[in-house]
């Protein structure tokens, strides 16, 4: 009786090792601008239906979790097998190559279809490898109030319409309609990119290094002087400290801002919380002296080097870049694709006729984002421009320093952080 | 006699191990990063820079004015924690006392008042602070009295004097009810025939108070004015919930540079801030040091008694 009992035991406990040996568990750690890690959760299911023996395990997480943790978890040697992240050149060191793990058919794909973006994750211009997929491409936008504008009685401006255009426009608005302020902005030298662009920054010197120069300096005063005028609110920039990240999604909802510059993730968001209020649209890039621009950038699922089961990753990720899913993901999530057959054929979103056009409007402006913001979402070491600009243009719209003072800090704490980063 | 002497070993084991492991070890490796430069995580990989880190912090032109700083961030949290530390610490004592002598009365309700009291020590500082975001912010709980009230709203934390009262505020509220604890218990332990002896004397009750509570309640005083300048040195939790440091860097103390040099930035200057946390431990030291030092003149005043 013990004899048989034991030998059940020993035969059901080799069963489990040996089911539990066989299984992979992909982890994969996913934020949501708004969900896009339940959409993965649905493709996973889809993905484990037709690779009996891989579990795909979605961990959501805030974004400050991916923003702050994740980085020290990877620099440790620990983290998810997938994670989605934004700093897609700055964890570059980290990525798992897909290219060795793909069928030849499949990275030919990857290489043809994603061209624009891989370049993103790659350390160099020698690096060929394919390192991640993006799970949206964005591009930065003003959120205009047009319910606001349409009591104000005051014209939209045109396509061409400078910063400073909108900027009256939305003063006149909020003035005739009570609005408290005019514009927000997120709290986030990526947003602020495209105006120091428009208004002559060039981001890098001759050799590529971040240079805070004359555009990008005329472009912080401006930001800080309508700030001192009332134009903006002074809690979002100047409401928190350090580098922190702010949107101010709460303020254009709520209808405290007329136009509200973020970005076009933020449309999912809109069709959802914004649509019922109030009738809202974006707006053509705003211009400066030296053009109209954006910013792009957007989210990722890369694979990382210290995975046990790389081959279960690359395949979970070449699996969501197929045309057929990743149109999935794009119409679900209300995103514009980065895969070049995908755009062509196109994506039929479900969304509210504002939802449609903003996202049309997003595409519209790709082709005038300007090379100097392009180079800067593909540097390595974008963040080290990006979280300065928000500490000190957020201290001189606090009023701690004069714009002056907060520009000669910036460029001291860049030339800092490029160069410990290079040693 | 052997197994006696190895019996303490047994016990105190375990949590030495813990301490050491999880206390002592991560000091000397956060000594070991200070002296380190580069933005690599682990040890081996980092270069040696001597007192690089340190001459950085400390590279000021006057250590009065944070603007003429190198790291003009950390000057500007080294006096934000010191004036935090003592207005908060000064004013936590007064209430923490004035409300312990209440609260040693025979009042109505005492039980439930101690418990009102004490009750915000056991929220998370987390909720605490996020509770009275929600009262401070522009259209939160206080501006929405002042303006049924017929006021202008306040922006309570964008303003940079006000964002630092409210972080004092917050901090007292939250904490004040431990420390009434404290001296409540110390009251508890003075001998009721002094004050019966003070009332035979007709002693008034700022004299009973000044020449009996007072001196007798040193010690917990002394324990609670320590106790509440460590904990005010190293607040952290409730002001980034609160205010995130801002507006600027007007509530930033320095364990929130610490964290963010560290932690938040792209490239992370892990000794740049474990150079700074060596600067405020050895506040945290000097603090002790007067601790101790008080607690003994006050035993050898015992004594001499």
């Amino acid at each position: 009786m013990r004899t048989t009992t034991a030998r059940s035991i020993a035969g059901l406990t080799f069963i489990v090792l040996a089911s539990a040996a066989q299984a992979a568990d992909l982890r994969v750690q996913c934020y949501s601008d708004g969900n896009e890690c339940e959409v993965t959760g649905d493709l996973a299911k889809r993905f484990e239906a037709e690779n009996p023996g891989t579990k795909v395990i979605i961990d959501k997480v805030p974004y400050k979790a991916v923003v702050e943790q994740l980085p020290v978890q990877l620099a440790a040697g620990e983290g998810p097998d997938i994670a989605r992240v934004t700093d897609l050149g700055g964890l570059s060191k980290y990525y798992l190559d897909l290219a060795p793990l793909l069928p030849a058919a499949r990275a030919k794909a990857w290489q043809d279809n994603f061209a624009s973006s891989l370049a993103w994750f790659r350390s160099g211009a020698a690096d060929r490898g394919i390192y991640g997929l993006m799970s949206q491409l964005t591009v930065t936008g003003a959120f205009v109030n047009k319910t606001l504008f349409e009591q104000a009685k005051v014209a939209m401006p045109g396509p061409t319409a400078t910063w400073d255009d909108w900027m009256e426009a939305a003063r006149k608005v909020a003035v005739a309609t009570k609005t408290p302020f005019a514009m927000a902005m997120d709290r986030s030298g990526h947003r602020f990119a495209p105006l120091a662009v428009a208004y002559g920054a060039k981001i890098f010197d001759a050799n590529g290094v971040p240079v805070i120069d004359a555009g990008y300096q005329t472009a912080a005063r401006k930001f800080v002087d309508w700030h001192k005028a009332g134009l903006m609110p002074k809690e979002v920039w100047g409401g928190v400290g350090g580098s922190q990240y702010r949107d101010a999604f709460e303020e254009f909802a709520n209808g405290r801002v007329v136009v509200y510059y973020s970005g076009s993730w933020q449309i999912k968001r809109m069709d959802t919380q914004v649509t019922k209020a109030f009738d809202w649209a974006v707006a053509p890039a705003p211009c400066g002296p030296s053009g109209c621009t954006a910013m792009p950038g957007g989210a990722a699922f890369v694979a990382l080097k210290h995975t046990k089961v790389p081959a279960e990753a690359a395949k979970f990720l070449d699996f969501l870049s197929r045309d057929d899913n990743y149109k999935e993901l794009m119409a679900r999530t209300e995103n514009i694709p980065a895969s070049l057959s995908v755009a062509k054929a196109g994506v039929t979103y479900n969304v509210s006729a504002n939802a449609k056009a903003a996202l049309n409007s997003f595409v519209a402006d790709v082709p005038k984002i300007a090379k100097a913001n392009y180079d800067l979402q593909g540097y390595r070491f974008n963040r080290a421009v990006f979280l300065p600009t928000a500490q000190r243009l957020g201290q001189a719209v606090a009023g701690e320093m004069s714009a002056d003072d907060a520009l000669k800090r910036l460029a001291a704490d860049v030339d800092e952080q490029v160069k410990a980063a290079s040693k | 006699m052997r197994q006696d002497a190895r019996t303490p070993w047994f016990f105190l084991g375990p949590n030495l191990f813990i301490f050491g492991v999880f206390t002592f070890l991560p000091i000397v490796i956060n000594l070991y990063y200070a002296f380190t430069g580069g933005v690599q995580l682990y040890p081996r990989d980092r270069p040696y820079v001597g007192f690089e880190n340190l001459a950085t912090l400390l590279d000021c032109g006057s250590y009065f004015d944070p603007s003429s700083c190198r790291k003009d961030i950390f000057w500007r949290a080294v006096w934000n924690t010191a004036r935090f530390s003592v207005f908060q610490v000064s004013l936590m004592v007064l209430f923490s006392l004035g409300t312990a002598l209440v609260l040693n009365r025979k009042i109505i309700g005492r039980g439930f008042w101690r418990g009102v009291y004490f009750y915000p020590v056991l929220l998370s500082p987390v909720v605490v602070a996020l509770i009275w975001k929600w009262v401070l912010q522009r259209e939160g709980l206080l501006n929405a009295g002042m303006v049924a009230a017929g006021a202008n709203p306040v922006l309570w934390l964008a303003e940079p004097g006000w964002a630092f009262f409210w972080v004092i505020f917050v901090s007292i509220w939250a904490h004040m009810g431990f420390y009434t604890l404290i001296l409540l218990a110390g009251l508890q332990a003075i001998p009721a025939d002094l004050y019966e002896a003070a009332q035979m004397d007709r002693a008034s009750p700022w004299r009973t108070l000044y020449r009996i509570t007072l001196p007798l309640l040193l010690p917990n005083l002394l324990v609670v004015l320590v106790l509440a300048a460590i904990r005010a040195v190293q607040i952290f939790d409730e002001v980034f919930v609160l205010t995130g440091g801002g507006p600027g860097s007007a509530t930033t103390f320095v364990v929130q540079f610490i964290y963010q040099t560290g932690f938040q930035e792209q490239v992370r200057l892990y000794g740049l801030a474990a150079a700074g946390s060596l600067l405020l431990a050895l506040a945290l030291v000097v603090l002790t040091l007067i601790q101790l030092r008080a607690t003994r003149a006050d035993k050898a005043g015992e004594r001499a008694r």
